[in-house]
């Protein structure tokens, strides 16, 4: 019928609308931009760019030694930046083929899993910014605090990290942050409780993201979605279960998976995973409190070539005084070889593609992001949804731009 | 109970001769293909009913210089999720006419990699539907991560850079 409606040039009823939906809009949470196609409120189109803030890690990692790559990882999801650290240290290990202690993997899995607590946090409580209620943010963002607290207690920064070494970490934990970690775990289940209560099954939240950006299983594993937004789809894919690192063989944890995959899934297998962090935290202070004598002072694997010896043993002994120069001066080579690492990072699967040709630095590294992976659905997920439903949309897939562009 | 023995007879069966430069590093079975067979080769590790190769995992080129005529490297690891088995293979292009076969019709997670690729190594993904830049300027002239490019750059005289080991 309207097609036989003649409209004059540039009239109102014939045009839609074209939306920038960023690059620096306050609802994106990052620097990337969304030119939707917009039919009134409902999405026609919707064409991403990304890239504003790249920096060109991968090339630098060319020109650096390994232990100077370690900060390029605290910027890629710098919501949780330790877990990037361990991830990246994981893959030196494995290229050089040290045996880490036990200790040191289960004070690892107490770091990773208190930086996927945080980063779910804030992306869970931004699902609730976004859909309008502020309060669950602002409660949590206190105890957020708690766990960087514990950060800078072990490595005297807070939010890019750079936490331990290759190896292990560069101190002990000092009584101090075990102090503070028992602290959080016995106030952070009632706030998370809380939290839970008030989202979980409030009227107003699950209208408002039950079948908002759903996307099934088969379409999920296609677009090459990982981590916490593959599994609310329905797949337990977790790559601490699959392809074990750390030590998380030995501990005892379930994989929540959800069924549509949409925002509320989505907002469940993160508080879900929540839990299980806990518990996996529990289990390993647990773990490391059994150590006693001698093995409660073991933090780093024995590496003399690639782990910085201790100050006072530069001053006094000459061949730690060699392997400080020489791990300084960046003139420690690598063996030659290829290896891929992944871990199972706060958004899913983050790898690490090392070429080596046994040089000093990488021949050539490539981060396997997953926000970078993931996001190319978005086009597919907010189609024909409303505006309002594309931000939450983009807030529970968690997209952080500093992941994205690398 | 699929194993990297099994992938490599089946593999060898569907393409004798073809593939070459087996080997395990860290466990990975690695495995070169010609260049214009990569699509078949991935169609095959996706249909095949065991192999079931159909998570895309990464892909990504590598620069050689010095081995001329086959001068970028596209890397692709795939994931069978079913029996948590991995595999990583490459196949060799001429920089002078890097063309490459998309595998975005199987894998919509290639879109982003492949342009991914391509902005930084510039091989030419054949049957793409949007290949430009993503993470560079579009006005971008050259590929930034080919060896030829150093990452400091050389014209600058503010920078004594020798005192740290990379001048």
């Amino acid at each position: 019928m309207s097609e036989h409606i003649l409209l004059p040039e540039g009239s109102i009823e014939k045009q839609t609308t074209t939306l920038n939906l960023g690059p620096t809009h306050p609802a994106t949470h990052g620097v990337f931009q969304n030119v939707l196609e917009l039919d009134g409120e409902r999405i026609l189109k919707s064409t991403s760019t990304i890239g504003y803030i790249h920096r060109a890690f991968e090339k630098i990692a060319e020109r650096r030694p390994l232990y100077q790559i370690t900060p390029l990882t605290d910027r890629l999801n710098y919501c949780s930046s330790p877990i990037n650290n361990m991830g990246w240290h994981i893959t030196c290990e494995k290229l050089l083929g040290l045996q880490i202690p036990k200790r040191v993997d289960y004070l690892r899995v107490i770091i990773m899993e208190l930086s996927r607590i945080s980063d779910h946090l804030i992306c869970n409580s931004i699902v609730g910014v976004d859909s309008g209620a502020y309060t669950g943010f602002l409660y949590v963002m206190q105890y957020r605090e708690l766990i960087y607290e514990i950060y800078e207690e072990i490595c005297g920064s807070r939010l890019t990290t750079t936490i331990g070494r290759i190896g292990g970490f560069e101190r002990n934990f000092t009584p101090a942050a075990f102090q503070k970690l028992e602290k959080f775990l016995k106030e952070y289940p009632g706030v998370l409780k809380e939290f839970e209560n008030l989202f979980t099954r409030n009227r107003i939240f699950m209208d408002r993201t039950i079948g908002c950006g759903p996307i099934a299983a088969d379409r999920a594993l296609n677009y090459g979605f990982t981590g916490p937004n593959l599994r609310a789809a329905g797949v337990d894919y977790d790559v601490r279960i699959h392809t074990p690192y750390s030590s998380y063989e030995d501990f005892d944890f379930t994989i929540p998976v959800g069924t549509t995959g949409d925002c509320y899934d989505r907002f469940l297998v993160r508080n879900e995973e929540m839990w299980q962090s806990l518990s996996i935290i529990q289990q390993a202070y647990q773990k490391v409190q059994e150590f006693k004598g001698a093995d409660a002072e073991v933090f780093h694997a024995d590496a003399p070539a690639y782990y910085l010896p201790a100050k006072k043993d530069v001053y006094t002994k000459m061949e730690a005084l060699i392997y400080h120069f020489k791990i300084v001066m960046g003139e420690t080579e690598m063996p030659a070889g290829e290896v891929y690492s992944s871990i199972e990072a706060a958004n899913g699967e983050l790898g690490f593609y090392l070429v080596s040709d046994g040089g000093r630095t990488p021949y050539r590294l490539h981060f396997r992001r997953p926000c970078f992976i993931y996001y190319q659905a978005f086009e597919e997920l907010v189609k024909g949804g409303m505006l309002s439903d594309a931000i939450i949309t983009m807030s529970s897939l968690n997209l952080i731009a500093g992941e994205m562009d690398a | 109970m699929l194993n990297n023995e099994i992938i490599k007879q089946k593999l060898t069966e569907k393409f004798p001769d073809q593939l070459t430069d087996w080997c395990e590093p860290y466990g990975m079975l690695t495995f070169t293909a010609p260049a214009p067979l990569n699509l078949k080769v991935l169609q095959f590790l996706y249909d095949d009913a065991e192999l079931r190769f159909q998570f895309l995992t990464d892909l990504q080129a590598v620069h050689y210089p010095d081995s001329k005529g086959a001068e970028l490297a596209v890397v692709y690891h795939l994931h069978n999720l079913v029996d948590n088995v991995r595999i990583r293979f490459k196949v060799f292009v001429d920089i002078e006419k890097p063309d490459v076969y998309s595998a975005t019709a199987l894998y919509r997670s290639a879109n982003h990699m492949e342009r991914e690729t391509f902005d930084f190594y510039g091989v030419n993904f054949v049957g793409h539907p949007n290949l430009i830049r993503i993470l560079n300027v579009e006005e971008m002239d050259y590929f930034p991560m080919r060896k030829q490019y150093p990452v400091e750059d050389q014209s600058r005289i503010d920078k004594d850079d020798e005192m740290f080991g990379r001048g």
